[in-house]
């Protein structure tokens, strides 16, 4: 019962000063619309900031209903064309599929406690990870900042892009 | 698995640091945690170390960030001021609690 006792207490190591995690820095490169793939980069980022790693998120071509005010509540997944849902493949198209299959994929993510897309923007958002959205896509899909989830930093080109993700791990989705 | 002294009293950590037992934890301790990884805790950590406790208690596992945002209503980014960094580690470590294992 000394004070060298205590002294022999471990401590867990966060490794979060700069200079002993580089700085480490993380970009996802979200490209996708459908309700399964709005999810790989909305988990990563927020696991990421917990981890105190800074984040970027870079919403581009069908990506961009993630972050669309009026499409971000409602993304959709479709079995068509994936043959992981081990279902056959003629009746995935047949109408009414999709609706089905979204309800049943936000079923099992309700009952997992996984967030819907809007409030994990918020989670990401108040963590401080970065959102941006790319300047081709809106002008395509002519949309505006005002249009677009209100944590969004900007709509930036790709040349901006390219100085954010330097040196950061790209990764694409 | 490490058994220290500290102020006295026996606790039991994990390889880490972590208690593996929260209910030899107590705000005294708490205090001496925090001080280990640079922290000083005010009322306000408190409140966030007791709403933590009390919802491991209640569900058997160390809640997640998002878990002390839905359930807990702190602000994501107070929680980031408060436990700068890695807020859902720290949190864990300070109140006695495991790392929260859910991937959100």
């Amino acid at each position: 019962m000394t004070a060298a006792d205590a002294m022999t207490a471990p401590i867990p190591s966060f490794d979060d000063d700069d200079e002993e995690d580089g700085g480490r820095k993380l970009v996802m490169i979200c490209s996708k619309g459908s309700l399964d793939m709005a999810y790989p980069g909305l988990v990563l980022a927020n696991a990421a900031l917990g981890e105190g790693i800074e984040t970027h998120l870079f919403f581009t071509f069908w990506g961009f209903d993630i972050i669309n005010k009026k499409t971000m509540s409602a993304l959709k997944f479709t079995p068509v064309g994936n043959p992981a849902t081990h279902m056959p493949q003629m009746l995935m198209g047949l109408p009414g599929m999709t609706s089905f299959a979204t309800h049943m994929m936000k079923k099992q993510m309700d009952g997992l406690d996984i967030p819907e897309v809007p409030e994990f923007l918020d989670l990401i958002h108040g963590a401080g990870g970065h959102l941006w959205a790319c300047r081709m896509s809106a002008d395509m899909m002519h949309l505006s900042e005002d249009d677009l989830y209100d944590g969004v930093e900007g709509i930036i080109s790709a040349t901006d892009f390219m100085e954010i993700s330097a040196g950061a791990q790209t990764i694409f989705i | 698995m490490p058994v220290v002294t500290i102020h006295e009293r026996e606790v039991h950590l994990d390889e880490e640091g972590f208690l593996t037992d929260p209910s030899e934890w107590d705000e005294q301790l708490a205090h001496e945690l925090a001080a280990n990884i640079g922290l000083e805790l005010t009322p306000r950590h408190l409140e966030v170390i007791a709403f933590a406790r009390a919802d491991a208690a209640e569900n058997g596992e160390t809640p997640t960030l998002r878990r002390m945002t839905a359930v807990g209503e702190f602000p994501t980014k107070e929680l980031f001021q408060l436990f700068p960094k890695k807020p859902a580690k720290k949190l864990s470590y300070v109140a006695g609690l495991q790392k929260p294992v859910g991937c959100v």
